[in-house]
């Protein structure tokens, strides 16, 4: 026993492996950085750059650079920094929130059917059938224009088209695991069903999932910014999708009040993919020969 | 005969999906707030009490929830839709005029997305170190990230307004001769920028998968046998390799309809194509419930169909999908 304890090898968490592996995947790592600046813009830049972008504060259609406005000034004289900076909280949360919702709703559905197969099995799958065979944007709109364009609504809308992807990873995952043998041993020992399921099976289902969601992030943005661009969103609030959408008609006059949001989003959802994929590495180390 | 049965079966559950999608239509109609008697007061004026409840009567809104469900999916089956009050015209009829346009773009997008995704795959992956694999990637990550409106805005910017080559909007000029063949070439030139802005996404998604798909392939033991038998490169490649390569990227187109169709919304939006997707949202900025619900449950409908056809072509090319029957 005690020469056990002298062999000098520092045991390694899991956590430091997984971050070395991820340390490894130098786009991630540049995506991580990437990102982490624009959710520190969305929190720290409507303090550092006041004011309402609502406001109109010089002649409509001023170039980028003249006038002390480093973006420009949109068709109706808004500061487009001001509005992307802005932009950014309701874009992000969005975002996030709506994947979480998504991730809920999938675990659920994914867990249930996967841990209890037969009839229940059947029902939900059958669920997600029917949810996939509604076009997602058009489903999310029909909600949106009957319910109300709110935040909440839209986040929710998105949730709720959104999860059947994160519901089949799930599901897999809980078939290939629930006949592993410690499973098998935690049933044997009269572990009960509610506890198998969420601290025996889906800790050990959790790493797909998580690449899933870091993923789903990148589709909400996506997602609220088609909404947004079509103009189903709160009228009142900023978000990157709105300013292209309410600027489109003047691409003559301002072609870079459509271009600059566009790039914010594009940049975002590109950083979170490829944090999306250093989290694939860390995480399913066995996947990657793709 | 199995065959038989297994068409049935699928036609029977696609079914089942559209009544699915009908039940959901009506419980959200009946969930709003309003109902098609406010409507209806709405465009009259307003309404007192008792006109109101002789509407609600005459459209058979003071039935159960599952008798006027009932009624509603017995009129869908006879091709009615509803009324709308905004276009003043039946649903049906407005479907109809704009279902083509819409058809058309889709179409001509997922195919061509298809043939060229497939045809860069086999490239790329034949040629590892080549140009073509560089861009496959790059166009993986563009294709993710790309928000598609801003992807049609920046092509209408470059070939529309900086450099003329192709219409801002629309699907046909009136200006153009009444004959078959100018017709189909001016839609052709209308068509180009809307079906690149679309077709981009689902490019990047199929030639990814099908570079993986071929690489696979072209990995294992009868690929080997093949090259010992002396088959040329090309033989291997068309003959052999593309054969077993195919089936998940057929696959996968057939789970993007429902995508495309969400795509066709917002480039139909950028291009003001007159299809399904801007009547989908001037119905929606308008509330023209009916007309919503309808789109809703006909663009289900394209993707029901869009996936049995998807299932003929994988039982035409995978004979180990005809063995599982």
């Amino acid at each position: 026993m005690s020469q056990i304890e002298n062999i000098p090898v520092k045991a390694r968490s899991p956590f430091s492996e997984a971050f070395e592996m991820f340390r490894r995947n130098h786009a991630a790592v540049v995506g991580l950085v990437v990102l982490a600046i624009i959710v520190a813009v969305a929190i720290v830049g409507p303090m550092v750059y006041p004011g309402n972008p609502f406001d109109m504060v010089w002649a409509p259609f001023t170039p980028p650079g003249q006038e002390g406005y480093l973006l420009g000034t949109d068709y109706l004289g808004r500061d487009i920094l001001s509005l992307l900076i802005h932009g950014a909280k309701v874009s992000l949360t969005v975002g996030i929130s709506a994947a979480l919702v998504t991730v809920t709703i999938g675990i659920t559905v994914g867990a249930l059917a996967g841990f209890y197969l037969g009839w229940v099995e059947e029902v939900l799958m059958r669920v997600t059938e029917f949810f996939q065979v509604l076009p997602t944007l058009l489903f999310s709109m029909v909600i949106v224009a009957l319910f109300g364009a709110s935040l909440p609504m839209i986040t929710l809308a998105i949730g709720l088209v959104s999860w059947p992807a994160v519901a089949r990873i799930t599901r897999a995952e809980f078939m290939r695991i629930r006949e592993l043998e410690y499973v098998i041993a935690a049933r044997a020992g009269g572990v009960k069903n509610a506890k198998l399921i969420f601290s025996v099976i889906l800790p050990n289902a959790l790493p797909p999932i998580i690449v899933q969601a870091a993923l789903m992030v990148g589709s909400a943005i996506l997602f609220e910014a088609g909404l947004s661009f079509l103009g189903l969103t709160d009228p009142n609030v900023a978000s990157w999708g709105q300013i292209i959408g309410s600027n489109r008609e003047y691409i003559l006059d301002a072609s870079y009040a459509v271009t600059v949001p566009g790039v914010a989003i594009f940049v975002t959802v590109l950083a979170i993919s490829l944090v999306g994929d250093g989290l694939n590495d860390a995480l399913n180390p066995k996947l990657r020969q793709r | 005969m199995a065959l038989l049965m297994t068409i049935l079966q699928r036609l029977a559950y696609a079914a089942l999906l559209l009544i699915a999608v009908l039940v959901l239509n009506f419980s959200m109609m009946n969930l709003a707030p309003g109902d098609v008697a406010d409507t209806i007061a709405a465009s009259m004026g307003g309404a007192d009490a008792e006109v109101m409840a002789q509407i609600r009567a005459e459209y058979g809104l003071d039935q159960p929830f599952l008798v006027q469900l009932a009624n509603y999916i017995g009129r869908v089956l006879t091709f009615d839709l509803g009324y709308s009050y905004f276009y003043n015209q039946p649903v049906t009829k407005l479907i109809f005029e704009r279902l083509p346009a819409t058809l058309l773009l889709v179409i001509t997008a997922q195919l061509l997305a298809l043939i060229v995704g497939v045809l860069l795959g086999v490239f790329s992956a034949r040629h590892p170190n080549g140009i073509a694999n560089y861009f496959v990637t790059l166009l993986a990550l563009f294709g993710y990230a790309a928000p598609v409106f801003w992807t049609g805005i920046l092509l209408l910017i470059a070939f529309s307004l900086k450099i003329p080559l192709f219409p801002v909007g629309g699907m046909i000029d009136v200006t153009v001769e009444d004959n078959f063949f100018a017709k189909a070439v001016d839609i052709a030139h209308h068509m180009v920028l809307p079906v690149i802005t679309l077709g981009s996404i689902f490019l990047a998604l199929y030639s990814r998968l099908c570079r993986a798909s071929m690489l696979e392939v072209l990995g294992s033991d009868y690929i080997r046998t093949a090259k010992a038998k002396g088959l040329t490169q090309r033989e291997i490649t068309l003959k052999h390799a593309l054969k077993n390569a195919l089936p998940p990227v057929v696959t996968l187109a057939g789970l993007q309809f429902s995508a495309v169709i969400s795509g066709a919304v917002l480039v139909e939006t950028v291009f003001s194509w007159p299809g399904l997707g801007q009547l989908a949202l001037t119905s929606i900025l308008a509330r023209d419930t009916p007309t919503i619900l309808g789109i809703l449950f006909f663009s289900a409908l394209v993707v029901v169909v869009g996936n049995l056809l998807t299932d003929m072509v994988l039982r035409a090319i995978d004979p180990r999908v005809r063995g599982r029957a």
